[in-house]
């Protein structure tokens, strides 16, 4: 299929407005009479407050007011950024309040302080005191779970949030592994890792003149981010307005409501003055979201030849101090557990999802994939090395058959290109000559290759709702004003909704225009930009209203024409015959009737709303070198390449730039990020940038981008999930170039030099 | 506690008191309204507040307002005449070294100065004068591309 | 803003000293990477600060007739890093300086702060140190010299009085005439970072024999060190790789690093002899 715009490489919407500075982010936005928030966290990390002294701060000048739990009391809300539910038993959990006098993690909300300016707001943090009374606490899912823990939320029974269990074929699991030749046994730990988009999570609210809460915030969720304050302060709806400015990265941080209750709150207490709450780098770090430490137990039973029956998987996945994002993380793991490879007999999955006393877990890019497939793709590559078998081969032997349905009846797996990804990225690795060059090797500077695979889910249907909305208005000289609820946070959504746009209608994309910010007031209803879903289920809302307009234009134009409607088309911004795409006249002339002539004067506009009762699955690969030096544990990705299927790509260009930026964040998960807890005291270690390492331009190798294009039916324009896939396969790609390397088996993540130290030690190595 | 000082910010001198508690960076975004200078750490960890103060980049957080007296500042504000984009900024824009943007502006200070130097850049090098910003979105590769090409034209 | 009761910036050594001397709990500030983050974090609080960053006295580097070279302390570490004189003479104080933050810290930060807040990852200390670098210290009352090896007294703890501001870092020339040296940093990452380790070694040979050696350490320790078994046992040996390796042993008597969340003790010990083997190794063609 010919297309204009769509797959062409066309430049960001918001591209010159970001090399100019002149890019409006939330802290960039100023009002007359700003008031500044400071936060007093705890400093324990499991326990009571006993005791609350705020009379030195409130002292102060430029001191409005110093807000406590008390003040608070029966404000209780769920966080996290999904779609509601009308069914009750399927909604978030709600168990945070907006202060708390319960603490449950190092850093938890106790009191806030309106001042006049940020450091006054700071210096009277400090002079509040307060007094615990501490209990054990928890930094191990697995230690919160056992029996006479201290629920960390009360009724909570073992502090588990989340239980989730998933059975295919034989019931019996293990009449199944009684049927294998083989049967292998891991255990994986991937770390809590931050997010760390560069603009720290930042909100202001104010009440204007309307009785009406403004909450401008830095958000990937503004429709949902009205629904739980609506909710939670029971306001109508229509007296919540939320702003999404321009954001600065969100990768799941920004999929939750952080900062907004308590801000809105704040606002009504200062009398509806605007007041922002603006965190710290090591806040943000600290005591927003991360991604859900996990521990996981996997078994795999094979036949002689290597051909997967049984499966099983039991997680354990530490919530932290909050529910946020709840069990869904684990639940999705599960299915995407049985989604890549068959098993012939039975697959089994069961995930915790367990309060502990560590920061609370949220979204991060790619919602719980990394975890599990950093587990699964380890396990494989220890079984093919048992086996004797080539890691590639013992893959393709064992994944999903093309067409074959989808075993949990989810998901359509009609586009399937991954069997291609994995040629292409052997062929560009150079694996059978590197698997064979490298097997044999001395000295302490030590090459490896390998591979990961993966699949992933476009959205979250069936679980939840898809549903998006868009609307278009065309403007007199028949330029298109795009609007939509979709969130772009970075990741370059509202270009390729404007491509989309143009190519439906047949304009030129420059002719496509789109407002940056987000406002609920105004914006059609989108649940936001998360599950990878903006391009596929937005896009397709975009494509919706687009074919509105274009038929709307074309109908106006045929009569002015003369012509049947059916005749004609457009074709560059001009209504052009059909047959021979000769051209009659520029659309500006249907346009510039629609809004004035007298007898029929009617604006072209469409407004629609687009729900999708499909997910498919995309698909990938990451292939890396490693060079690893054994004297001092580290490790130097050499080469690196992620192969994606994400069905037709859009924009080349902003579609490697999801890939590299993904792959980095991956390579930092392999290699150096850990959020690290003094065992002693529950404390944060490393809540900043210095501490916590995420790679630097130097950490990073020269990264490689590529695409197996299928054609995805479902789709707007043939494209699947592509924002979050990068960052699922590149950690389990070098832990395998590793274990080729050096034959060593890395269990748990970060591979940093300390980390491969010992096991080189343990490994007699060094 | 105030100092008066006299400084050149985007090639105009003013003369103001500022207070001594200021970082520059807060000396830029809040009295210049200058709001490219963005924060990202607090503690020259991240680079997003990069500026050119004379012939060099500073971390713009970790350097107080009144250092800045007798010397000429600028920030991304500076880099077009108008509609017209800097080299830098053409290829930042071509390349798709722009995600979210929030370090792009002091990446571009960077970019500039490496520009003006008429020095020649290998890859390496490239890579070792960036080195002092952090980016979470684009794992630096289309940055490296982007400043890369702008060098030669 | 920083939580600062106030600033006094001091244009001169003369009017610095004076003001210290009636104002000895002033804090001196220069390049500001250390003090800033440290009220950022909390750490100083309602600060009193003396700025001395536009001293121009106390800036560059310079080499006298004697051949001794004289570093202002507030020269940053990207003037260390080009400054001719270093390149030629000490080019692993410039390998040195070149692996402090990113380019922008060192564009401001200055190796007399790095020195003087006492920090054992300091990164230009065990340069310092393998170059028995000379500290003049000087006070309204006067000034005197102290030897780098002494100037640290514990972690973030230097030989300073109060009223006292160091104003050169001093090395002789027989302190750098005829040798090689080398520099390792080893850090998590390859830039902005703190390192786990470092490691400057300083070498002369003569007949293929080791006439002398220097030895020093960062973060292997309470403050940085020398490693003077190692380096009395390497005099006079042959170079090659076995005895390198022996002297890589040796050093590992004159460290004690302790275990922290950084790294443990065990991983230091082991680095420290990696990287004393390897830096040799490098300083002798030898392949390790």
């Amino acid at each position: 299929m010919e297309f204009k715009t769509v797959g062409k490489g066309e430049k960001r919407k918001d591209a010159v407005a970001k090399v100019t500075g002149k890019a409006k982010y939330t802290a960039d936005l100023d009002m007359r009479g700003m008031l500044y928030a400071g936060i007093f966290r705890s400093t324990i990390a499991h326990g009571r407050v006993v005791s609350i002294d705020t009379s030195e701060a409130e002292a102060m000048d430029g001191v409005l007011k110093v807000v406590t739990p008390e003040d608070v009391r029966g404000y209780i809300f769920p966080t996290s950024g999904h779609p509601f539910s009308l069914d009750p038993a399927q909604r978030d959990i709600a168990d945070r309040p907006l202060l708390t006098d319960r603490v449950r993690l190092c850093g938890d909300e106790i009191a806030a302080v309106i001042a006049e300016d940020e450091i006054t707001a700071a210096k009277a943090v400090k002079k509040i005191k307060v007094g615990y009374e501490e209990y054990p606490f928890y930094l191990d899912p697995e230690d919160a779970m056992k029996e006479g823990a201290v629920e960390i939320h009360e009724g909570v029974k073992n502090n588990i949030v989340g239980h989730n269990r998933i059975a295919l074929g034989y019931s019996d699991i293990d009449a199944a592994f009684g049927k294998s030749d083989h049967v292998f046994e891991d255990v994986f730990e991937t770390p809590p890792v931050q997010h760390c988009q560069m603009e720290n999570q930042v909100t202001y609210a104010y009440i204007d003149g309307n009785d009406k809460v403004v909450i401008v915030t830095s958000t990937q969720i503004p429709h949902i981010v009205r629904r739980i304050i609506a909710n939670l302060y029971k306001l109508p709806y229509g007296k919540v307005r939320v702003i999404k400015p321009v954001i600065g990265g969100g990768f799941g941080n920004k999929q939750d409501l952080v900062l907004e209750p308590l801000a809105v709150f704040l606002t009504m207490q200062a009398g509806g003055r605007p007041v922002m709450l603006n965190l710290t780098r090591e806040e943000c770090i600290a005591c927003t979201r991360t991604r859900h430490g996990m521990r996981h137990y996997i078994k795999t039973g094979v036949r002689k030849d290597g051909r997967i029956i049984a499966r099983q998987l039991r997680s354990y996945g530490t919530s932290g101090a909050y529910a946020s994002h709840g069990h869904a993380i684990v639940g999705k793991q599960g299915s995407n557990f049985t989604r890549t490879y068959s098993a012939e007999l039975a697959s089994s999955f069961e995930g915790f999802t367990v309060y502990t006393n560590m920061s609370t877990a949220g979204a991060m890019r790619a919602y719980g994939i990394p975890q599990v497939t950093f587990a699964v793709e380890s396990h494989h590559d220890n079984i093919a090395e048992a086996l004797s078998m080539d890691p590639a081969a013992f893959r393709e032997m064992n994944l999903i058959k093309e067409g074959s349905p989808d075993p949990l009846g989810h998901v359509s797996l009609k586009s399937y290109g991954l069997k291609e990804c994995i040629r292409k990225g052997k062929e560009y690795i150079g694996w059978d000559r590197k698997r064979q060059l490298y097997s044999m090797q001395s000295g302490y500077i030590r090459r490896g290759v390998g591979l990961a695979c993966f699949s992933y889910a476009t959205g979250v249907w069936p679980h939840l709702l898809e549903i998006s909305g868009a609307r278009i208005v065309v403007d007199q000289d028949g330029s298109v004003q795009l609007q939509v609820g979709a969130a772009e946070i970075g990741q370059g959504s509202d270009t390729i909704l404007c491509q989309i746009a143009a190519e439906t209608i047949g304009v030129p994309y420059e002719m496509v225009d789109i407002e940056p910010f987000t406002d609920t007031d105004s914006s059609p209803f989108d649940t936001g930009a998360y599950a990878s879903r903006q391009s596929y289920v937005s896009g397709q809302a975009v494509k919706k209203a687009a074919l509105e307009v274009r038929e709307k234009i074309l109908e106006r134009g045929g009569k002015k024409l003369n012509m049947d409607s059916s005749e004609l088309d457009i074709v560059d911004g001009n209504i052009v015959v059909k047959k021979d795409l000769s051209v009659l006249v520029p659309i500006s002339d249907i346009t510039l009737a629609s809004y004035y002539e007298k007898e029929t004067a009617a604006p072209i506009v469409s407004d629609v709303s687009n729900r999708i009762n499909a997910n498919p699955l995309s698909f990938g690969v990451t292939v890396a070198e490693v060079e690893v030096d054994l004297k001092t544990g580290k490790i130097k990705v050499i080469d690196i390449c992620n192969i994606h299927d994400s069905g037709k790509i859009l924009n080349r260009v902003t579609a490697e730039g999801q890939v590299h930026g993904g792959m980095s964040m991956s390579l930092g998960y392999a290699l150096t990020e850990k959020m690290l807890y003094d065992p002693e005291t529950g404390k944060h270690l490393n809540n900043n940038l210095l501490d916590y390492k995420i790679p630097t331009i130097l950490d990073t190798p020269e990264l490689k981008a590529d695409f197996v294009e299928t054609y995805e039916e479902t789709a707007p324009y043939g494209n699947k999930a592509l924002g979050e896939p990068p960052t699922v396969s590149p950690a389990p790609a070098v832990r395998n170039a590793v274990l080729h390397a050096t034959g060593v088996a890395v269990s748990s993540l970060p591979m940093n030099p300390q980390n491969m130290f010992d096991a080189f030690k343990k490994a007699g190595l060094i | 506690m105030k100092k008066t000082i006299t400084l050149k910010v985007n090639g105009k001198e003013k003369t103001l008191d500022v207070d001594v508690r200021m970082s520059l960076l807060e000396l830029l975004r809040d009295t210049f309204n200058l709001t490219s200078v963005k924060q990202g750490c607090g503690e020259g960890e991240c680079g997003a507040c990069t500026v050119i103060i004379d012939d060099f980049t500073v971390d713009s957080c970790v350097y107080l307002a009144v250092w800045a007296d007798r010397r000429s500042v600028r920030t991304a504000e500076s880099l077009s005449e108008g509609e017209k984009l800097s080299v830098m900024q053409e290829m930042f824009i071509e390349e798709g070294a722009v995600q979210c943007g929030f370090c792009t502006p002091g990446i571009l200070m960077t970019a500039t100065l490496m520009k003006e130097s008429g020095k020649k850049y290998s890859r390496d090098e490239i890579r070792r004068a960036l080195s002092g910003h952090l980016c979470r979105c684009t794992g630096y590769q289309k940055i490296i591309d982007a400043v890369g090409k702008g060098l030669e034209k | 803003m920083y939580d600062i009761e106030k600033y006094m910036e001091a244009l001169s050594v003369e009017e610095a000293l004076d003001y210290l001397a009636e104002n000895p709990d002033a804090v001196i500030i220069a390049g500001g990477t250390d003090v800033l983050i440290r009220l950022h974090k909390g750490k100083l609080a309602e600060a009193h600060l003396m700025g001395i960053g536009r001293i121009e006295k106390l800036k560059g580097i310079n080499r006298d007739n004697n051949g001794d070279i004289h570093i202002g302390p507030l020269t940053t570490y990207s003037m260390l890093e080009n400054d001719p004189v270093v390149l030629e003479n000490i080019p692993f104080l410039s390998r040195a300086a070149g692996s402090v933050g990113g380019p922008q810290i060192r564009n401001t930060a200055t190796i007399g702060g790095n020195l003087c807040n006492g920090a054992p990852s300091a990164d230009s200390a065990p340069v310092l140190m393998c170059l028995n670098a000379v500290l003049t210290l000087q006070s309204a009352g006067g000034k005197r010299t102290v030897p780098i090896r002494d100037f640290y007294t514990g972690p973030g703890r230097v030989l300073l009085h109060k009223g006292e501001m160091l104003t050169c870092i001093s090395v002789q020339k027989s302190d750098y005439k005829g040798c090689k040296g080398e520099f390792f940093k080893f850090s998590q990452r390859e830039a902005m970072d703190i390192s786990t380790l470092n490691c400057a070694v300083s070498v002369w040979v003569e007949n293929s024999c080791f006439s002398d050696m220097r030895i020093a350490y960062g973060v292997a320790a309470p403050t940085p060190v020398r490693c003077e078994t190692a380096e009395k046992k390497a005099k006079g040996m042959e170079v090659t790789r076995e005895n390198i390796g022996i002297i890589g042993k040796a050093v590992l008597e004159d460290i004690m690093p302790r275990d922290s969340w950084r790294g443990s003790k065990a991983f230091r010990l082991h680095l420290a002899e990696v990287m004393a083997v390897r830096n040799l190794c490098r300083l002798t063609g030898i392949e390790e």
